[in-house]
């Protein structure tokens, strides 16, 4: 998968309720959640960001609740790709079930905001082309990425039921 | 190779003879549950996946607990749609409004969860089971509806930490405590990925509703679960509630641990998470004399018998200080009858307590007690992130049942016998 996109970045430990907190719950819709998305830390950032946008951040992103809405506002945004020192696991797996790429990556400190980073998963390569900087990034193994390459968790279900 | 309890359970649920950590199994399920804010998303995915009846009606048990009652429409439509849902795929497992409570109170309470099992849940405080030796642990709202549709889930098999418990804990110490203790050592990512696993000759003193707290707040530490040995207290817990037959799997004396966290019980002193992070935990003497405006008492977390007894005893005669307000919130209807018959409710009534219905109330900021910006709120519950009672610009500090009531009588943060 390829990605390219400018970014917005955020620190350690970024919990669901920041963003999404739960009054907002009352609805599954990406379009309608996107517009509180952050609005915790970063009252600008819903109305900011745009498609390809990435989000940048330090550890644990996404840690908190399991809202999967939290991935819903997120992917309502238009963003694709997260960048994260590392995920907090319930996260992780619905950024896999939404069509969000969430890629571990050590060195998200070298990144500022609004740089420019492409990705490229399969040569397994980060480029900041803001900073002319380039990164060998890690890769998933067999099993997620063959359920990233399905487009996660239902299309998978859907063919497990299929051959039974 | 030598096993832990994790590694045990999740290779008996998927037919191996042995896993690894780093193994992607896909494992049986033995109970699914989902709540009124995020099944209806799980039943959406379920759908979509073209099942059209889950996978065991046995298995699958759907709450009503977040918001209700409804506190606005939009919350009223979404509960309405979880009962369509129930209707629809004809759910035997259903709990209305009066007549459960809390999710992670009545699963355990009404014997849904035997040692053993594979429990997941639509919510990230379903690692609450683990007290009973299962293996457990929160997932998505898609994941959710597929493990209802095919009754497995994938996992990777954690790396296990090893949580030694020695030694008999003091006076107005309980599983808060502990859990705290926990946090204020490893931080709220400290065990991510990893299962949290309880072991020592401390645990006796721990009854399952002090197991039942530290499991719940376990994932505040990152850990994909935590999961208590089966003692004699266990057993006893299960005798009257569980109708299934179930085996007890013991951990391998040689299993291997990432980690190993060893916490003399006598030492813990009561502790408090002060704004805005679980880990951000202080000893409440540290912190003494902040002025509360708001105290709960509650959740899945704190809410259950043992804690209102607790809360009770230091209220018993007492008034709530006058710039203080207290929510006292059982967290099941059999909890509630229980502190009837005990009394305890006349006690929170004769010191000027507020007592919410059998519901998650005022702790995820759904209603019933949210706070205003400038508020100090001392909380019995599990997260005090910005924001999550209420107002962006509210404090939250999450601790004992003791040390809450105790502040609600002093009306500023206080160690129990200081009430
Ligand atoms: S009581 Fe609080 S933490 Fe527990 S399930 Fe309800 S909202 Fe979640």
């Amino acid at each position: 998968m390829i990605f390219k996109g400018r970014t917005f970045t955020f620190g350690d430990n970024i919990d669901t309720d920041v963003i999404i907190p739960t009054k907002y719950l009352v609805t599954n819709s990406p379009d309608e959640l996107k517009a509180h998305c952050m609005e915790g830390i970063d009252t600008e950032f819903a109305r900011d960001v745009c498609g390809n946008d990435i989000i940048v951040a330090g550890e644990n992103f996404g840690c908190g609740s399991s809202r999967e809405h939290a991935v819903l506002a997120i992917s309502g945004c238009g963003v694709r790709l997260i960048i994260a020192k590392s995920f907090a696991r319930i996260f992780f797996r619905n950024c896999l079930n939404r069509g969000i790429y969430p890629l571990e990556f050590k060195h998200t400190d070298q990144i500022d905001r609004g740089n420019i980073i492409f990705v490229d998963t399969d040569r397994g390569i980060l480029k900041n082309e803001t900073k002319n900087e380039e990164y060998e990034i890690p890769k998933f193994d067999a099993f997620i990425t063959e359920l990233i390459e399905l487009g996660g968790i239902i299309p998978y279900a859907r063919k497990q039921l299929n051959i039974r | 190779m030598p096993m832990t309890l994790t590694q045990k359970i999740l290779a008996k649920a998927s037919d191996k003879v042995e896993v690894v950590p780093g193994d992607i199994v896909e494992a049986r399920v033995d109970l699914v549950m989902g709540h009124d804010v995020l099944m209806p998303l799980a039943f959406e995915a379920f759908e979509e996946t073209g099942a059209t009846k889950l996978f065991d009606v046995n298995k699958v048990v759907a709450v009503q607990d977040h918001f209700v009652p409804a506190p606005d429409v939009k919350s009223a439509e979404q509960s309405k749609r979880l009962k369509e849902y129930v209707k629809k795929y004809s759910m035997v497992n259903y709990f209305e409004l009066g007549r459960g409570g809390v999710c992670h109170t009545i699963i355990p309470e009404k014997g849904f969860v035997v040692p053993g099992d594979v429990a997941v849940g639509s919510d990230s405080h379903t690692t609450t089971y683990g007290a009973l030796g299962a293996f457990a642990t929160g997932l998505g709202s898609s994941e959710i509806g597929v493990s209802m549709a095919l009754g497995k889930m994938w996992f990777r098999v954690p790396e296990a930490i090893k949580v030694v418990l020695n030694g008999k804990p003091g006076r107005y110490i309980g599983g808060k405590d502990v859990i705290l203790e926990i946090l204020r050592r490893i931080g709220t990512d400290g065990a991510r990925y990893c299962s949290l696993e309880f072991v020592g000759d401390g645990i006796k003193y721990l009854d399952i509703d002090d197991r039942l707290t530290i499991c719940n707040m376990a994932v505040e530490t990152g850990a994909k679960n935590a999961i208590f040995e089966v003692d004699s207290i266990t057993n006893e817990y299960l005798q009257n509630r569980v109708k299934k037959d179930f085996d007890v799997l013991k951990a391998d004396d040689t299993a291997e641990y990432k980690g190993e966290i060893e916490i003399d019980l006598s030492k813990v002193v009561p502790l408090i998470a002060a704004p805005h992070s679980p880990d951000n935990v202080k000893e409440v003497h540290e912190i003494k004399g902040v002025k509360v405006d708001q105290v709960y008492i509650g959740s899945c977390t704190n809410g259950r018998i043992k804690d209102l007894r607790e809360a009770a005893e230091i209220l018993k005669g007492k008034k709530v200080n006058e710039n203080t307000r207290l929510i006292v919130v059982p967290s099941s209807q059999e909890v509630y009858k229980q502190a009837l018959q005990e009394g305890l409710i006349d006690t929170f009534l004769e010191a000027g307590a507020a007592i919410g219905p059998p519901t998650c109330g005022a702790c995820c900021g759904g209603h019933m007690g949210l706070l205003a910006s400038g508020e100090v709120c001392v909380s019995t519950t599990n997260r005090n992130f910005i924001g999550r009672m209420g107002s962006k610009e509210s404090y939250v500090y999450l601790t004992s049942p003791y040390v809450a009531a105790a502040t609600a009588v002093a009306g500023k943060i206080v160690l129990p016998e200081e009430a």
